[in-house]
């Protein structure tokens, strides 16, 4: 039975820490890719022509699936595989487009651990391209209160996202 | 719909018919084909998701008991296929949102916020049920967008065994452009 250590536990969390940013060079091909993999066909995720001439912008754009799993990404890199999302609320302020480089940073603003004894960090997150907020993600992650925890074995009752 | 139909009493009839369905599960339905893990796969290679849950089986029987699927996916189980044989017409994704556009008589529309709880996970095999539910329209607001209504869908999956995976809570804004006529 293979053991996997925690990659962090609640005490290691302070409200104010900076999650590292995560710096990406968007291209059609992570757009097309992203837009198949979350069974999007529209076609302004995959056909520029359309984008331009239909949605008046300049090109196609991040579908919004795709950039939740990116945001997925960014919590789980940083919170390890014990990591458990709870909830996320997006809202949406602009495109991303082929030739963006977008940053993902986050802020830890709560640690708290509820009436069951799970571990929760509430973090802000942003998508920026340049100056742009494209994207901001409040996400309430659940987290292992000390080596022993799992917040995935939490069923029922226990879990309260 | 045309503005003439939903003047005075016609419009405050078709916003009753939509209060009235508050609360009330609509358009449930059983995703085209059960949760696999080439699409995990897919999913986590177009974010570059190193996640060992997703790649190393020994270390999801360690933390989640098996193979599971990234949360944040719940909704790509529901997307139908681009065709399929002898299809005609389909629901769309939050059909009621575009029921309210229509029936309120509000052409334009944008979803403001979008948040989603996860619940029991999702694993490989699992063969997921949706439905929508409107939860509140608001009364007639002016934005820089228009006057409208804001309203919130929620829409619901659970599994196999009748287990909540998830609830994906939408607000939209039906509006009509200033100096445009109805609504």
């Amino acid at each position: 039975m293979t053991t996997v250590a925690p990659t962090l536990v609640l005490g290691d969390v302070v409200v104010g820490d900076r999650l590292p940013e995560l710096h990406y060079d968007v291209t059609a091909t992570t757009v097309v890719l992203g837009a198949l993999a979350s069974r999007d066909w529209r076609p302004m995720h995959h056909d520029k022509d359309f984008a331009v001439d239909r949605n008046g912008v300049r090109d196609i754009f991040l579908n919004t699936p795709n950039q939740a799993a990116w945001f997925e990404r960014y919590i789980t890199d940083w919170a390890g595989p014990y990591g458990r999302m709870g909830r996320v609320t997006f809202r949406m302020r602009g495109s991303v487009f082929p030739g963006d480089t977008m940053v993902l940073d986050g802020t830890v603003d709560g640690v708290d651990t509820d009436d069951e004894g799970c571990g929760w960090v509430s973090l802000s997150i942003a998508l920026r391209v340049g100056d742009d907020v494209k994207t901001t993600c409040a996400a309430r992650v659940a987290v292992p209160v000390d080596e022993d925890d799992n917040p995935w074995r939490r069923r029922g009752e226990q879990w309260r996202p | 719909m045309t503005e003439a139909t939903l003047a005075g009493g016609a419009a405050e009839a078709a916003l009753a018919d939509m209060e009235a369905l508050i609360g009330v599960p609509q358009y449930e339905e059983e995703g085209e084909f059960p949760v696999e893990r080439g699409y995990v796969w897919s999913s986590c290679a177009s974010v570059e998701n190193g996640n060992p849950l997703y790649w190393d089986d020994d270390v999801a029987e360690a933390v989640t008991g098996g193979p599971i699927a990234p949360p944040s996916m719940i909704s790509v189980w529901f997307r139908p296929h681009h065709w399929a044989p002898g299809r005609t017409e389909q629901h769309l994704p939050l059909q009621i949102h575009f029921d309210l556009k229509e029936r309120l008589g509000l052409p334009e529309a944008v979803m403001t916020d979008n948040t989603i709880v996860f619940h029991e996970p999702v694993r490989p095999g699992d063969l997921l049920r949706t439905r929508q539910i409107l939860r509140s329209v608001s009364e007639l607001k002016t934005t820089k967008l228009g006057t409208g209504r804001f309203w919130v869908i929620n829409v619901e999956y659970e599994n196999q065994r009748g287990e909540l995976v998830g609830v994906e809570s939408y607000t939209g804004f039906g509006y009509r452009r200033a100096g445009e006529e109805g609504a």
